[in-house]
């Protein structure tokens, strides 16, 4: 046991070496290093929700996407007027300074993280309350509604979008913004990395798979189911939230459909990623957001204009080829390494009965 | 209340019918999502997809000089031949799996759909012009486009003939019998894998028809279809499977809501609207149900 724990702590700690000298061994890649960390942060609070679960949401996105609108609002809203920076051009007349930009972006952070919680709670006792697939579409028209409502509000910039604030003009190091942006999100990685493994090792989680396997036994067994599904729902919303803040500092302009609630790709991707590396498993999410990212990023250009037929195909062909994902497919193959045990006479008996 | 609509009560006139003789479209594809769900018990989220395909495919006639009306008999024979190609390539490995593997292979193909239309036809929004002009009533203030009482027509026709096709024709007993009891049906000596595949070409193809309608009644454009899968299946949920006059009324009432969302809220809202009352019809269901189960609180 304790040599396992020594493996781990070697694995971990390579790891954060790795991702805090990334910024500085791939320094042209930054973005696309800050991409990779917000895709794992969606995967995995995907995960807590599909996998562990078994509730298969495509509405993860609304929070995504209310975060990043906070996040936004409050760093403009907290310095000068909304409306008038949103009207246009705003983001030439008023300009924030050093301090204020990085209070704003603190500050909306904080409430692009309890907001979408507190929503998520709000409406969870009605949402969670459909099963299976009623639920997905469900999540899928709560994701769609919510970014056509955006792109008729005004004061967010409706349909022109809303410029984000730019990143202090003070700071004279190119390298600074790429860098700041890079490291929030990988301290929100760790963050939620540290966050679902200390779930994994709790009692949540296996509540959260009693309700996946049978809600209504769980039920009859005593489990309040929802009161742990809504706390599930919000552990995902405040993750989501961030990364959404995140995202949209990095990309500096919010469209309503096409970057916030952005069903059709950052929606779809993070079902897909999750599935992809393997569902209900800690590392399954992790390892399919990165596979998926490298593939993303190196096949897109090569494939200019044919990338959302190449998309469409994965999706198509990973959902019905790869349902259980690399993990359980890797867990079919070396079951030992899984810590399951077989007991080689009631696999005989199997072989035989076949 | 400060709306023009209650101001002026000849707009409600309008809205009405424009909103009934739309419900009356959305229920013909709602009775293809049905057809689906019943017997194969799938979501196809392409659903939308297909009825723009079948759009496009009577846009096209209409560019190349043929009347556009004629799409709703050219458009169903090549989206039947559309339907069953995708069943052999896709949707006959999601039957009898978990519902929401076939969404999301269906929200596949719909990508794949939904890109391919914008490579073919480009990204623009397009109508085919039918020129059949206007009606006027009641003294010139309501105003309804004849091609939006043709595509009324041409629905209760097809979807009356299928109903009878359904009745009368040894396919559509097959069909029914297979929605009833796959099972049994096989073992009674129906090849259900040939009814699978008819059923989703008679979706596609019902789907193609409601597109050549939307094509001179509405506008088309590649990235339009989810709108049109969520009001089928809303319209399905709310009038249960294979209740044809319900699927119809519940066709009509959307169709008013729309209309009349669109002069309340603004025609910004519209899709918005469509997609907020899916979510609350769903948990109004949910409600609805949990009363009647006994669960433990």
């Amino acid at each position: 046991m304790n040599k396992v724990k020594q493996k781990d702590l070697i694995l971990y700690s390579g790891l954060i070496i790795l991702g805090l000298a990334a910024p500085y061994l791939f320094s042209a890649f930054k973005v696309q290093l800050t991409y990779l960390c917000v895709l794992i942060v969606l995967a995995m609070t995907w995960n807590l929700q599909g996998g562990e679960m078994g509730y298969n949401t495509f509405g993860n996105i609304l929070f995504y996407g209310l975060g990043m609108y906070l996040t936004a609002s409050v760093q403009v809203g907290m310095f000068f007027p909304l409306a008038e920076w949103t009207e246009s051009g705003g983001e030439k007349t008023f300009v924030h300074t050093t301090a204020q930009y990085f209070q704003g972006i603190g500050v909306g952070l904080l409430v692009s993280a309890i907001i979408p919680a507190i929503i998520a709670g709000a409406i969870g006792y009605a949402i969670l309350g459909l099963r299976g697939h009623y639920f997905a579409i469900c999540t899928l028209g709560l994701g769609i509604a919510a970014g056509e409502i955006a792109g008729g509000i005004e004061i967010i910039g409706a349909g022109q979008g809303f410029t984000t604030p730019p990143f202090p003009a003070e700071i004279v190091d190119t390298e600074a913004r790429g860098k700041f942006f890079y490291f929030l999100s990988f301290a929100l990685l760790i963050g939620t990395f540290v966050f679902v493994k200390y779930i994994y090792g709790s009692r949540f989680k296996l509540i959260l798979n009693a309700i996946r396997d049978n809600e209504d036994k769980a039920e009859a067994m005593g489990i309040q189911t929802m009161k742990y599904k809504i706390t599930g729902w919000m552990c995902s919303a405040f993750f989501c939230g961030l990364a959404g803040g995140i995202m949209g500092g990095l990309i500096g302009y919010i469209d309503s459909t096409d970057v916030a609630f952005d069903g059709r790709e950052m929606g779809v991707f993070m079902v897909l990623m999750a599935i992809l590396g393997g569902k209900g498993t800690l590392w399954g999410p992790v390892i399919g957001a990165t596979l998926f990212h490298f593939f993303k990023e190196g096949l897109w250009t090569l494939i200019l204009g044919w990338q959302y037929v190449a998309l469409g195909v994965l999706i198509v062909v990973i959902v019905i080829y790869f349902p259980e994902g690399l993990m359980g497919w890797l867990r079919e193959k070396y079951p030992e390494r899984f810590g399951e045990v077989i007991d080689e006479k009631d696999r005989k008996a199997q072989v035989e009965l076949k | 209340m400060d709306f023009l609509i209650f101001k002026a009560p000849m707009l409600m006139v309008q809205a009405s019918l424009d909103g009934i003789l739309l419900g009356i479209l959305f229920a013909l594809i709602a009775y293809g999502m049905a057809l689906q769900w019943g017997v194969m018990n799938i979501i196809n989220i392409a659903q939308g997809d297909l009825v723009i395909l079948g759009g496009y495919i009577a846009y096209t006639m209409y560019l190349v000089g043929i009347h556009p009306a004629w799409g709703v008999i050219v458009s169903p024979i090549i989206m039947y031949f559309v339907g069953v190609l995708l069943y052999k390539l896709v949707i006959n490995k999601v039957v009898d799996r978990d519902l929401f593997i076939s969404i999301l292979a269906t929200f596949g193909i719909a990508i794949v759909f939904q890109q391919l239309m914008n490579f073919i036809f480009g990204a623009d929004v397009v109508v085919a012009q039918s020129e059949y002009g206007t009606t006027m009533l009641f003294d010139n203030s309501v105003t309804l486009p004849n091609s939006k009482i043709f595509s009324a027509f041409i629905s209760v026709l097809y979807a009356v003939a299928l109903v009878i096709y359904m009745k009368k024709s040894r396919l559509g007993r097959a069909i029914r019998a297979t929605a009833q009891n796959a099972r049994a049906a096989k073992i009674l000596g129906v090849d259900t894998e040939k009814v699978y595949a008819a059923t989703f070409g008679i979706n596609a193809a019902l789907c193609g028809i409601a597109g050549a309608l939307i094509s001179i009644t509405l506008t088309l454009h590649p990235y339009v279809g989810l709108p049109y899968t969520v009001r089928s299946f809303m319209i399905v949920i709310v009038a249960g499977l294979g209740n044809l006059p319900a699927v119809a009324l519940s066709g009509m009432g959307l169709g008013l809501f729309e209309e009349f969302a669109d002069y309340i809220l603004g025609t910004e809202f519209r899709i918005g609207a469509v997609f907020m009352l899916l979510v609350f019809i769903l948990v109004y269901r949910r409600f609805k149900l949990s009363k009647k189960r006994e669960y433990l609180k």
